[in-house]
Parts: structure tokens; sequence; C-alpha cells
């Protein structure tokens, strides 16, 4: 079939810049929490670490295989399958710039929100899979979490739509060619709340429960090692890109910028917002289980609808 | 091409990228004979007690039945967001009443309790 080595072509340049993206940030992500906490980080492997994540990933390559006692084999081993493999199918329709995208489908975002919600089933089976009292709570704990910031999420990005009229990615970076959807104050608020749930989407702090090292030790991904570990830190850091990407394509005009090529300006922005969720991470403390669910339903949820009827409003007068 | 065969693919590229991590560290670590010790759940480095299956909180099933109608919402209220600029103010006004009734719904599981976490 024509077309079809363009097709590998694109899918091994996603699987590249997946793998470089997870590994750079998290020698990153360390390079910012030290920064933080005021210590060096990772510093002999290469110039200022940069090696670090380099060196883990063989490590981790050569690590034995363990599989704990009791385990549910099957559900076990395709765990990492299903949390990785919906952050790689994201990439199908996240634009890089207006030619730079693999595909822009007509369903783009919705497609993106829905099939990066599947991941809350592979944190699940491993939780279900690993027979650990610590794994399944943080199986539960994620799915919970997960299913409730999703209706924020989603409400926020409805007004998106709203004011496009499209659900294609393309189009709705189109859309903001004279000025940027955070600069209009009802999309502002949806930015804040579109960037509250995607933080607990991804579980990380201030909302990460799931994995919570001092109560759980880990979570769903205690008794996962060396390449499935690998395998669930990849995801996570992909997750925490695309929801970065789209925060940038939704809100912040995606690829366009005066100067720069637009490539450039899209990962600026898409960094820039990661280093926004890394401050935040490593500033805040972490909510308890109540008040992250009270939040979500209490405050989130109604001030979400409340902003759709009001921009509604706006939008008709 | 159409777009199905772009997500497909995608789709299968995902799972083949984690099987050629796991095949690749198969070919290249070392493999030690089986250890019940080592295979051991991690419990604090203890024992296990018990079976790791345990019962949890019913709350999770109250959240995931709200979750479940307001998700079946959103679903109705994006076909709504695509078209509302040409549709004008009757699709605001049958929003409006939509959004009246979901909220009445939160109102009361809230009474209820069933938003409590205990």
């Amino acid at each position: 079939m024509p077309g079809m080595g363009l097709l590998l072509l694109k899918g091994m340049a996603v699987l590249g810049f997946i793998s470089t993206s997870a590994m750079f940030l998290i020698w990153w992500e360390r390079k910012v929490s030290a920064l933080i906490q005021n210590r060096m980080g990772p510093m002999a492997t290469g110039w200022h670490g940069s090696l670090q994540s380099v060196a883990d990933s063989i490590k981790l390559l050569l690590k034995e295989n363990i599989v704990p006692a009791g385990a549910d084999k099957l559900i076990w081993w395709l765990a990492p399958f299903f949390v990785v493999f919906p952050s790689v199918s994201a990439f199908v329709t996240i634009p890089f710039s207006e030619k730079l995208v693999p595909r822009d489908l007509n369903v783009g975002i919705l497609f993106v929100t829905s099939i990066t919600s599947v991941c809350v089933l592979g944190i699940f089976m491993a939780g279900w899979g690993s027979n650990n009292k610590y794994s399944l709570l943080g199986g539960m704990r994620s799915a919970a979490q997960i299913i409730s910031y999703e209706v924020p999420l989603l409400l926020s990005i409805v007004l998106v739509v709203m004011q496009t009229g499209t659900l294609s990615m393309v189009e709705i970076v189109r859309a903001q060619a004279h000025g940027w959807f955070l600069l209009r104050p009802h999309l502002a608020l949806a930015f804040v709340i579109y960037l509250i749930s995607a933080t607990a989407e991804v579980n990380r702090v201030p909302f990460d429960i799931p994995e919570a090292e001092s109560e759980l030790g880990a979570g769903y991904h205690t008794e996962y090692s060396g390449m499935k570990f690998a395998m669930f830190f990849v995801a996570e850091y992909t997750n925490l890109f695309i929801i970065s990407a789209v925060a940038a394509t939704l809100f912040l005009g995606g690829w366009q910028g005066p100067l720069l090529p637009p490539v450039v300006w899209f990962l600026l922005k898409a960094y820039g917002i990661i280093f926004l969720l890394m401050w935040v991470r490593w500033t805040l403390p972490r909510v308890r289980m109540d008040q992250m669910m009270a939040f979500a339903w209490k405050v989130l949820t109604p001030v979400s609808l409340a902003n759709l009827l009001l921009s509604g409003w706006l939008m008709l007068r | 091409m159409p777009d199905f065969i772009y997500v497909i693919f995608f789709l299968i590229l995902g799972f083949v990228f984690v099987g050629s991590a796991f095949v690749v560290s198969w070919l290249l670590r070392p493999k030690p004979p089986e250890n019940s010790v080592k295979n051991a759940p991690y419990e604090c480095g203890e024992e296990v007690i018990g079976t790791s299956r345990v019962q949890f909180n019913v709350r999770y099933y109250l959240f995931a039945l709200i979750f479940v109608i307001f998700d079946v919402e959103v679903l109705f209220v994006v076909p709504w967001a695509v078209s509302f600029r040409q549709m004008g103010s009757f699709a605001y006004l049958e929003m409006l009443i939509f959004i009246g009734i979901l909220t009445l719904g939160l109102v009361y599981a809230w009474k209820k309790g069933a938003l409590e976490w205990q």
C-alpha cells in the first residue's frame, strides 16, 4: 500500500521522541527538584549528570525478571502494555506544527482524552495482578481519582470546542491566530481547571496518593522491577508531556509565535507547562484522599458547569 | 489513507514498543534460578499476612456510579458544543435545562452524603 513507508517513518519518529523526551524529563525533574531543594542533583554521569537517564535505562534493561508469588500472571504482564499504549496512541493527532502532525483527526481532542483515560485500566490491572495489598490500594485510589477528575477535565475542554466549533487539534490552533484562548477570562478559568484536573489524571503531586511512597511504597507499581518498571516510568512522563502539549494546543496557541520556527514554539510552550507542573510538584504537600475527592466533586465540577453556562451566555451576547 | 488506519497503526505501535523492550531485556538480562524469598510480595519486609485481594471501601462504587452519570453527560455536551455557534439561543436554553437537571442530581448526591469520604 502506498504511504505505508511514511506511516512507518512517522511511527518511528514518535517512538524516538517518546523515549528521548521521557529520559530528558526524568533527568530534568531530578535537576529541578535539586534546584528547589538547594541540592546539586545528579552530577557524576556526563555533563551535570545529563547521561544519568541513559545509564539508568541500561541498568533497568539488564535487571533480572522478578514475578511476585501468587501474581495473576496474565494481567500482571499485560498491565505495562495497557499503561504505555494509550500514551503512544495519543501522539497520532498531537500537532507539533501545522505540517508536523502524524494525522489531523477530525475528532482529535476527543480521541486524545478518551485514549489517555484507557491508562486507568493498565494501572488497575497492575494493582490487581501484583498480589500486593499496597498495589491494590494504589490501583483502587488511582481509578477513583482518574475517573473523578475526568469530568472537570472534559468540561474545560468543551469550552474550547464551543469557541472553535471543531474537535480537530490543528483547527483549534488556527482559531487562535488572533490571540491565545488563555487571554479570555472564562477560558483562563477553564485553563486553570484543566491544569489541576490533568495533574490529577497523571497522578502527580499534590494528587499522587495512588503512589504515595510514604504510605503505599509506590502503590500500583510496587512489585514491578527492571524493564517493566521502566515502562511505567515512560508512560508517566509521556502522559505528562501529552497533558502539557494538549494545554499548549488548546489554550496557548500551539505552534504559533513570532521569529522562531513553529516546532520550537510548540516545544517551548509544552515544556514550559511541564516546568510549571514540576515546580508545583516540589513545592506542595500531598492532599488526603477525602480532600481530593471532595475537591473534584464539590469544587471543580460545579465550577466548570457554571463556567460552561457562563461562556455560552457570553458567546450569545 | 483513511484516518482509522493511522489510529490502528498507532494502537499497535504502542504494544510493539513495550513488546520489543521486553524482548531486548529478556535477551540481555541474567536468569538466576527461582527464589521463593525474593519472589515474595513486598509487605515492609515482613511475612505476608492473609490474602492480598482485600475488601475495599464501598465508596469507590458510589463515585464510579456518579462518574458514569457525568461522563455520559459530557458525551452529550460535546456534539452540542461543536454546533453551538450555528444553533444559538435555543440550544443554550436546552443546555440550561439539561445542566439544571444534572445539578439537581449532584445536589441530591451531595445532600445524601454520597460525596463524603469516610
